[in-house]
């Protein structure tokens, strides 16, 4: 335990939004500039999750929550094997994590690789901006010799955006893997990482599946050459307007009828594979907390968001798409937006969210179990 | 899947008096489930024995039964109005008992009514801890995690010494089955400590069980609200982290929510186990509470117990999160899904989604130990607390710093100045939780010691004592600073300090430290509970301060009028102030004028977001409330600030507000002075020609003697300024004045102690009215069952008065008159008369709401509060009986012959205490109050109306069988005429040897029984104390004389608490009693609803 004084850091700290609006706070993690674009995430738990979620490449994340840190950080809980966020906002930090798995605290973690942080600002404030302005670009500054406002705020400007941007290939990995089945193995699935979370592939080897994570560049060759019963499609950041590679790629396995899943990054690309388009939200779905309906069971599942661009299809008919019909699955109760796509004429399907969990509750697991059955079904027609 | 079209009527079941474990929460459920029922177009029908209660508000259901909350009761309402359905699951344990056994005697099958909300196998599977064990069980077959504490369920003493072996020895933790708020149970610590606890755990219990644990000690303890709809949907409301570990009910504890100190796997798997529990135990719709220990070395998880019900927590869970579960519970019950019910906060995304917090909550428990002296105040698994406080803040440091002034009790806050004595000494007292154990915590902390001691010492988790630890860095800081300097203040106030506690560490006054504050604008700004964390934009105006950026008041354009509520329930100041703030709320919306509530009690309805036009869930301090006028003021005009309503807590704030500036309204502070003051009521009282009983104060023995010896004995001592007759007695001799002036605490030369002439046989009254400045409005007189000098809130009370004529009501109305104008009242003013003889003296005037003014309401079908609450800001008593608030002619001291006799009964918490030893604490009553709850019975006739009282406050009355009669000599010859009515009802009668000489005498003839002190007879002839727990008692008579003492009665009270038999402790109880065992044995007992009643006396006044 620490013997610290309060306020574990009193260098100061900027946050420049691209509109103009300044929050000042102190230093958080490392101290130095970032950029990104701003999001806020409403999850009370799971920031170790949150932090090592490839999808967040490139953004800077602002905690509601008030207390970040109070469990540290333990070896088994990250996503990937680093921090993706480009920045990260919070208000309260922990001086003292307290946890039987916790190593080391969220400061040094934060610190050591590097993420430029910034605590002890009005997060509320800042998520009231973002929800009524929308994501926007924003920098992080902390140091003892800070630029003046205006000069920051025209290195926020110069920041690239959000929208158009490939992201996918900067966080996925360059070297195909293997996670072996738990157990008795059943199937063989080609994950395509486009960003992929580490609680995905186990979800799949929980189930008897021996999962193949493949690189984004891979082609239908390297995916067929694993003798897959089912392809994935990961999450991962970034506008997938810009994924040409993953919905072509994409096609391909829809043209041969392998059963198909996808997440998050993934289900946008089905979508565009299927001819339907996507779009930016305003400011994006990013919690724990998010009520989506199965429309096929009428269910409501709690769920785990993290996504800031939706696709955009129709939500009161079955849509005509080159792989047979197409229909809106599930959708967030909060907005209506399109959660969840499936195809009625093959075994394909994705959802929007995260049914992996990781941070998040375990409403939507028995996703992973449909696409078992489909395998299964599928296996059982080729014999 | 929209509501259901077969249930066109429902019977709700309320929870009754206010008891320890079961207070405001239900009232606030209760009131939301009704009104939810009703605007869905259902007959609600609603039965509840507390006046004191919103929900008994006749314009809150169709039908409201002021009733005993008693399986034979509620039959004769369900045969009166034959309701289709029956919502138990809102009115706690007493609901649920009650409907559970009415389903087991087959009642509700026999007149078609189906039990919605929780249906008997899931209540059963969730109360009876074998069956729960069961489903604990099962679900870690399904999931993997999640298991029980390693027990053992007993049935008689034997078990119970079996079930310690099988355990594996000592400590062990006791839990009686099916008892509200943990009654019974305990910690033993060896044979002894189990014998006591067990026992009386199997006599408690209801199926005569008990269940023994292996011990959890220091675990760290959760709590989860969830809710199901009957498709299944469970959504995960809020979960709630203990400040204090495991050994500590969780009503005593203070708790935190959101869980502080989990990571997302710890808390998703905490998640899964309650979502399966709920499935399992099969609760098909409406919420449950689940209560977890987790192992801070390993993380192994024990499901403690579940709630198949609205709770407690479930009140708190609404409060901290704007999401009602109560209201969601009642649509869900009538068929809504989760889905089709929109959230009220943000009304465009639905109730099926987990509320996120971007603040923090504390709750803190408020106790009453310094009225039970002789009870030991160490913390168990039963709950003690008789009131709760909560605080919201952007951080931890900042809600509990608020909760803690919150609590409004000497030494509640951190205190940061003086010695804090020997650390070792203060890390011993913090092993043994107590009300302030954190206070003894900080001063270890301040005394040197480091955290991984205060963990050692209290296994409170290390990142709750590394926060104690940055308060008293903080504190150190602002002693150190050479000046208070914007950054440190802001840094000060931004972990929740207040004025008071930066003035006393740098030596100011607290207006100096607020002055430098305001110079240097560092003010709150208000933040919006909103269920989302800012994700959607909110439109209900619920408001906590925090100092922080950004301001969400909005502005606005009608004039506003501030209630100030009353602040955590305590003895002496509980939910009937509640129900005059809302009541205030309700009228002055209705007048036009927007209402803004301030409260911090988490159980009321006043903090319900739907309750007023905008809601400040804020502590009730002088600073907290100036700053929420200044924001307020800013956002549009003020009419006015109430302090009249909430009881002693805003009152209090009055002369200080309108120092500062605040435009209070009604009764001005001065008039409240004049009325407080001794020297200033007596000039009122002598310039109308008032008397009051002989008194005259004094700060030393010899001077007490004095005055004493001048106005003779009995007096009655009490030290100034003081509440609920807090340190007063009844004082019948030299010694004992001595006495009480030695242990006295309070008494100093600037405290004098009041020695007033106590009124032997006097009959109490108290009236409510009404005062314009013009005219009065005499709302209700009141005649105390008991004789003066037992407090009137522990007295019981019929109103309209039996035994006052026509000229003592006119007396009554002149001098109430005399007095309110004297005072200068503007609105409610309560006045307490003793009539001794032929005179009729005043003893005290109270120019606010008083605790009565629910009870006089609905005796008399009036709303005085609301009244009130107008003639506060301008209206007079001739424009409300125009506007038809107030009846157009007569008041409550004409009320026509034939209107009905309500009677107020107290409930008094003596089963929830024990001394050190273990033994009950005594149960009679004094000048001091203990009651922490009323019910009212209201009936034709006195006896009837007496009866039904009893029955809802402690059991019905027996109407036969074998009553022990024992009383002081001074009460000898009031006893004759009741204990012959007690034999011509064929009671045998039981006494000791000098009661039965007076009885044998008078020619009725008593059984000797032995005292406790001559022990068993040679021929084994048993006590009455050993009577009385073998069961062989009906009906207990025994008045004290004086509380010194450690007498026979002693002993027979407690033993009466124990086995819950009826006990009367005055003359004049009994003789009320005896009324009631002639009505009850004189034909059938008829229940009819407030509306009756109502219409009956609106007819009857025309």
């Amino acid at each position: 335990m620490t013997t610290s004084t309060r306020g574990a850091s009193r260098t100061p700290a900027v946050l420049v939004l691209e509109d103009g609006r300044i929050f000042r706070g102190r230093a958080y993690g490392a101290v130095g500039v970032t950029f990104g674009e701003a999001v806020f995430s409403t999850g009370m738990t799971g920031y170790q999750e949150t932090l090592t979620d490839p999808s967040y490449h490139r953004q800077v994340v602002v905690m509601t929550a008030p207390h970040v840190g109070n469990t540290g950080v333990n070896d088994e809980d990250p996503e990937s094997k680093r921090i993706w966020v480009a920045g990260y906002v919070v208000r309260d930090p922990a001086r003292v994590p307290s946890n039987w798995r916790s190593r080391r605290s969220l400061d040094e973690e934060l610190t050591k690789q590097g993420v430029v942080g910034i605590s002890g600002i009005d997060t509320r404030a800042l998520t009231r901006h973002l929800r009524e302005r929308g994501a926007m670009r924003v920098g992080i500054f902390s140091g003892n010799a800070l630029p003046d406002e205006g000069t920051m705020l025209a290195e926020v400007r110069q920041a690239p955006e959000m929208k158009g941007a490939s992201l996918y290939e900067e966080v996925a990995t360059t070297e195909a893997y293997v996670v072996p089945a738990i157990g008795e193995k059943k199937f063989t699935v080609a994950a395509v990482d486009l960003g992929i979370k580490g609680m995905t592939p186990h979800r799949m080897a929980e189930r008897g599946i021996e999962v193949h994570v493949l690189p984004a560049t891979a082609t239908a060759e390297d995916i067929y050459a694993v003798g897959p019963d089912g392809v994935f499609f990961s999450n991962g950041p970034g506008d997938p307007e810009k994924a040409e590679h993953p919905v072509s790629l994409m096609r391909e396995v829809l043209e041969r009828k392998t059963p198909l899943f996808g997440i998050c990054f993934g289900n946008q690309i089905l979508g565009r594979a299927l001819g339907f388009g996507t779009y930016k939200l305003k400011y994006g779905h990013r919690g724990i907390n998010q009520p989506v309906q199965d429309r096929t069971t009428g269910k409501v599942e709690v769920t785990a968001h993290n996504h800031g661009f939706a696709v955009d299809a129709p939500l009161d008919r079955v849509s005509d798409t080159p792989y047979g019909r197409a229909e809106v699955s599930h959708v967030c109760l909060n907005d209506q937006v399109v959660e969840g796509l499936q195809l009625l004429d093959q075994p394909a399907f994705s959802v929007q969210y995260h049914p992996e969990a990781a941070a998040g509750p375990h409403d939507a697991a028995y996703l992973f179990d449909r696409f078992v059955e489909l395998m299964a079904e599928k296996g059982a027609q080729r014999a | 899947m929209p509501k259901r079209t077969d249930i066109q009527s429902v019977l709700v079941i309320g929870s009754g008096p206010i008891v320890i474990g079961q207070a405001a929460e239900f009232d606030y459920s209760g009131t939301q489930a009704c009104r939810v029922l009703k605007a869905e177009g259902l007959r609600v029908i609603l039965v509840n024995s507390n006046p004191a209660t919103i929900m008994t508000d006749p314009e809150i259901a169709d039908a409201t039964y002021v009733e005993p909350i008693t399986p034979e009761f509620v039959e004769k309402i369900i045969v009166k109005e034959r309701p289709d359905a029956l919502l138990p699951t809102l009115g706690g344990q007493t609901a649920l008992n009650t409907a559970i056994s009415m389903h087991e005697q087959g009642v509700l099958e026999k007149y078609g009514v189906e039990l919605i909300g929780a249906n008997v196998e899931a209540i059963n599977k969730g109360e009876d801890r074998d069956l729960f064990k069961d489903v604990v069980e099962a679900v870690r077959a399904k999931i993997g995690h999640g298991e029980s504490a390693r027990s053992y369920i007993c049935h008689s003493m034997d078990d119970v010494l079996k079930g310690v072996e099988q355990l594996g020895g000592y400590p062990v933790v006791v839990r009686p089955s099916f008892t509200m708020g943990g009654a019974g149970s305990g910690f033993a610590h060896d044979e002894e400590e189990l014998r006591r606890i067990a026992g009386q755990g199997l006599t408690l219990s209801p199926t005569t069980e008990v269940l023994l644990e292996e011990s959890i000690l220091g675990w760290k303890e959760y709590e989860l609200e969830l809710m199901r709809d009957k498709h299944d949907n469970v959504v995960v409301v809020c979960s709630i982290e203990n400040f204090d570990p495991m050994g500590v009910h969780t009503g005593d504890s203070i708790t935190v929510a959101p869980a502080m100190t989990l990571t997302d796997r710890e808390y998703q798997r905490l998640r899964d186990i309650g979502i399966a529990i709920i499935r399992e135990v099969g609760v098909d719709t409406g919420g449950c509470n689940i209560q977890f220990a987790v192992n801070p070395d390993d993380g192994r998880i024990i499901v403690i117990e579940m709630n198949p019900r609205v709770s407690r927590s479930s009140a708190l869970a609404s409060k901290a999160t704007g999401f009602p579960i109560a209201k969601i519970a009642a649509k869900l019950a009538v068929g809504y899904t989760l889905d089709e019910i929109p959230n009220d906060i943000t009304e465009k995304t639905p109730a099926s989604f987990e509320p996120t917090l971007d603040y923090v909550v504390v709750k803190a428990p408020r106790f009453a130990f310094e009225k039970f002296p002789s009870a030991d105040s160490t913390l168990t698994t039963t709950m003690k607390s008789v009131g709760e406080a909560m605080a919201i803040g952007r951080n931890f440091t900042e809600a509990l710093q608020k909760a803690l002034r919150s609590l409004e009790k000497k030494g509640s806050q951190f205190t940061f100045v003086g010695e804090p004595g020997d650390k070792t000494a203060l890390l011993e007292e913090a092993i043994r939780p107590t009300d302030g154990r954190i206070n003894s915590v900080m001063q270890a902390i301040r005394a040197g010691a480091t955290q991984e001691e205060v963990f050692e010492s209290t296994k409170i988790d290390p990142w709750f004592v590394d926060q104690l630890f940055l308060i008293k860095e903080l504190a150190d800081e602002l002693a150190a600073a050479d000046r208070l300097d914007p950054s440190l203040l802001a840094e000060a106030k931004r972990h929740g300090f207040s004025d008071a506690q930066i003035a006393e560490i740098r030596g100011l006054r607290e207006d100096v430290v607020r002055e430098v504050r305001h110079a240097l604008g560092v003010r709150p700004v208000y933040k919006t509970v909103d269920t989302c964390a800012a994700e959607f934009a909110a439109k209900t105006p619920y408001f906590y301060s925090s100092y922080d950026e950004e301001n969400e008041v909005a502005p606005r354009e009608k004039p506003a009028v501030i209630i100030l509520g009353s602040g955590p329930n305590r003895i002496g100041q509980g939910i009937e102030f509640d129900y005059s703030c809302v009541h205030a709320s309700f009228a002055l919306s209705d007048a036009g004028y927007e209402t803004v509530m301030v409260n911090c009690n988490p159980e009321t309805v006043s903090t319900d977001y739907d309750t007023s036009d905008r809601l400040y869930f804020e502590p009730l301090t002088l600073e907290d409330v100036l700053e929420i006028v200044h924001a307020e003021s800013l956002a549009g005009p003020i009419a006015g600030v109430i302090v009249q309503l909430g009881g002693q807590t805003p009152l209090g704030l009055s002369q200080a507000l309108k120092d500062n500036g605040v435009p209070v309204v009604g009764t001005p502070p001065e008039a409240i002075h004049a009325a407080e003051d001794r020297g200033a009521f007596g000039q009122v009282l002598a310039e109308a020609g008032l008397p009051a009983p002989k008194h005259g104060t004094a700060t030393t023995f010899a001077g007490a003697k004095a005055i004493a010896d001048e106005i003779g004995y009995p007096v009655l001592v009490r030290p100034s300024y003081v509440l609920g007759g807090r340190g007063m007695e009844i004082v019948y001799d030299e010694t004992r004045l001595e006495a009480y002036i030695a242990e006295s605490t309070e008494i100093s030369p600037s405290r004098p102690v009041l020695v007033d002439r106590f009124l032997d046989d006097a009959i109490e009254i108290d009236v409510d009215a009404l005062y314009d400045g013009h005219e009065l409005y005499l709302g209700g007189v009141m005649e105390h069952i008991e004789e003066a000098g037992i407090h009137s809130g522990d007295s019981a009370c019929a109103l309209p008065p039996i035994t006052l004529g026509g000229f003592d009501i006119k007396r009554l109305r002149a001098s109430t008159e005399a007095i309110a104008k004297g005072v200068g009242v503007r609105g409610l003013i309560n006045i307490q008369f003793a009539m001794a003889g032929d005179i009729l003296y005043v003893l005290e005037a109270n120019p606010r709401a008083s605790r009565t003014v629910p009870f006089t309401s609905k005796a008399t079908a009036v709303p005085l509060a609301k009244a009130a609450a107008r003639i506060s800001l301008g209206a007079t008593i001739a424009e409300l009986r125009a506007e038809g608030l107030l009846p157009a002619s007569g008041d409550g001291g004409t009320l026509p012959l034939d209107a009905p006799i309500s009677v107020k009964e107290a409930v008094m918490p003596w089963s929830r205490f024990r001394d050190i030893h273990g033994r009950g604490v005594d149960t009679i009553l004094g000048p001091e109050m203990r009651s922490t709850g009323e019910v009212m019975g209201i009936d034709s006739v006195f006896g009837t109306a007496y009866a039904k009282s009893q029955a809802a406050a402690y059991g019905p009355l027996p109407t036969k069988g074998r009553a022990f009669i024992s009383v002081a000599n001074r009460d000898k010859r009031s006893m004759i005429f009741p204990a012959r009515e007690l034999v011509a009802h064929g009671f045998e009668l039981l006494a000791t040897s000098g009661t039965a000489e007076v009885l044998k005498r008078n020619g009725i003839h008593a059984t000797v029984v032995r005292k406790q002190s001559e022990g068993t007879g040679p021929n084994g002839e048993r006590t009455i104390v050993q009577l009385i727990h073998e069961g062989e008692v009906d009906l207990i008579v025994n008045t004290p004389y004086g509380t010194g003492g450690r007498l026979d009665g002693y002993d027979i009270r407690t033993a009466a608490v124990a086995r819950s038999v009826p006990c009367l402790t005055t003359v004049q109880a009994l003789a009320a009693a005896v009324q009631g065992i002639d009505a009850l044995n004189h034909g059938d007992v008829g229940v009819r609803s407030l509306q009756e009643h109502a219409e009956h006396l609106t007819a009857a006044r025309d």
